[in-house]
């Protein structure tokens, strides 16, 4: 798939371009994504399909300052995609109509799909005030190693995946 | 019923039975649960085939599922239940008329399964509270039975069943012949 690096100053541009001139009309994907050890920490891939060529062509934009321009405009479709990408990555899309969280519920303080943020989760308050009130319950870490499914080795272990091979648990952070 | 909870004899007693209210109230209960499916991932699947021709859950007397909680007196949890439903699977379970009872169907309702991670309630016991468990992933529909079987049998040995929690204070049914 021919891939196409954009600066997110010219990314509304070259999408309506490739809509209204090349015949790529269809948004197959929008995805955040993160890249260690780069200048800019995050970008954003977007996949357009031409329903009439059927070709697909890659598009990637970096997002500087974490910020990248929505593409909703042009591709409605691109409208939830967006949103799922600013709630695990942060990636903040400007003219956004619906700029909310999609998966995580809206007072969740932090992004999980940032390589920073452990799989186990961090605790922070239960969603609902009155029901944590009733319950006592709290957003907690998962149990990852010592939890009730994990094996501690053995004859008939040795072959199966186990989750004491994980380097980077809440226990022992991540080398 | 179990057959000690009668003590019948027509030769003796006529058309009379005599027994205890728990006893008598607690068959009526067992052989009446209305389940409420809340059904939110795969195990869904197996409840709805529990509750189709081939597994046939109304053989044994709770096939009358209600999308309402306010119709409903036991809550089948049935799926991965996430902080973000959590909130809602309470609300539910709030609205429910007592006496009512929760089935955690699955690895996912019962600890969280295979979902360690930070979206995940680790098991629905946590937020309200569970009479069954169910193993599997997802439990086959026969084990789903099983549960509801013995959760009928959990019914049928509850004491104090005529007596009600109302609004915060304690309310006693009386029987008046």
């Amino acid at each position: 798939m021919p891939t196409f690096r954009v600066a997110g100053t010219d990314l509304l541009a070259v999408v309506s371009a490739l809509r209204d001139e090349q015949g790529f009309d269809l948004l197959a994907d929008l995805c955040g994504l993160e890249l260690q050890g780069r200048p800019v920490r995050f970008g954003v891939v977007i996949h357009l399909l031409s329903t009439t060529h059927k070709e697909y062509v890659r598009l990637h934009v970096d997002a500087v300052d974490d910020r990248v321009p929505s593409v909703s405009s042009l591709h409605p479709g691109a409208n939830w995609h967006e949103r799922e990408a600013f709630d695990m990555f942060g990636i903040v899309f400007e003219g956004h109509p619906d700029p909310r969280r999609i998966l995580m519920w809206d007072s969740y303080p932090y992004h999980p799909l940032r390589k920073d943020f452990p799989l186990a989760g961090i605790e922070v308050p239960f969603p609902a005030a009155d029901v944590a009130e009733v319950t006592g319950q709290k957003v907690e870490p998962a149990p990852m190693m010592g939890g009730p499914f994990v094996s501690h080795g053995g004859k008939l272990s040795e072959g199966e995946p186990s989750a004491l091979d994980q380097s980077w648990t809440e226990e022992k952070p991540k080398a | 019923m179990v057959k000690s909870d009668f003590g019948y004899n027509s030769k003796v007693e006529g058309e009379v039975i005599v027994t205890r209210a728990d006893a008598v109230v607690n068959w009526v209960r067992s052989h009446s649960v209305w389940p409420m499916p809340m059904g939110l991932a795969c195990c869904a699947i197996e409840l709805m085939a529990a509750g189709g021709s081939r597994f046939d859950i109304s053989r044994f007397g709770m096939e009358v599922m209600r999308f309402s909680p306010r119709q409903a007196d036991c809550m089948i949890v049935a799926g991965t239940v996430t902080y973000k439903m959590a909130e809602v699977v309470r609300r539910i379970y709030d609205q429910m008329a007592e006496p009512k009872w929760v089935v955690a169907m699955g690895a996912c309702a019962s600890t969280g399964g295979m979902y360690r991670s930070y979206a995940t309630l680790q098991g629905v016991d946590n937020i309200v509270p569970v009479d069954i468990y169910i193993s599997g992933c997802p439990p086959r529909p026969e084990a789903l039975l099983d549960g509801m079987m013995l959760l009928q049998e959990k019914i049928r040995n509850e004491g104090g069943s005529l007596r009600r929690t109302f609004r915060g204070r304690t309310v006693e049914t009386k029987i008046v012949s």
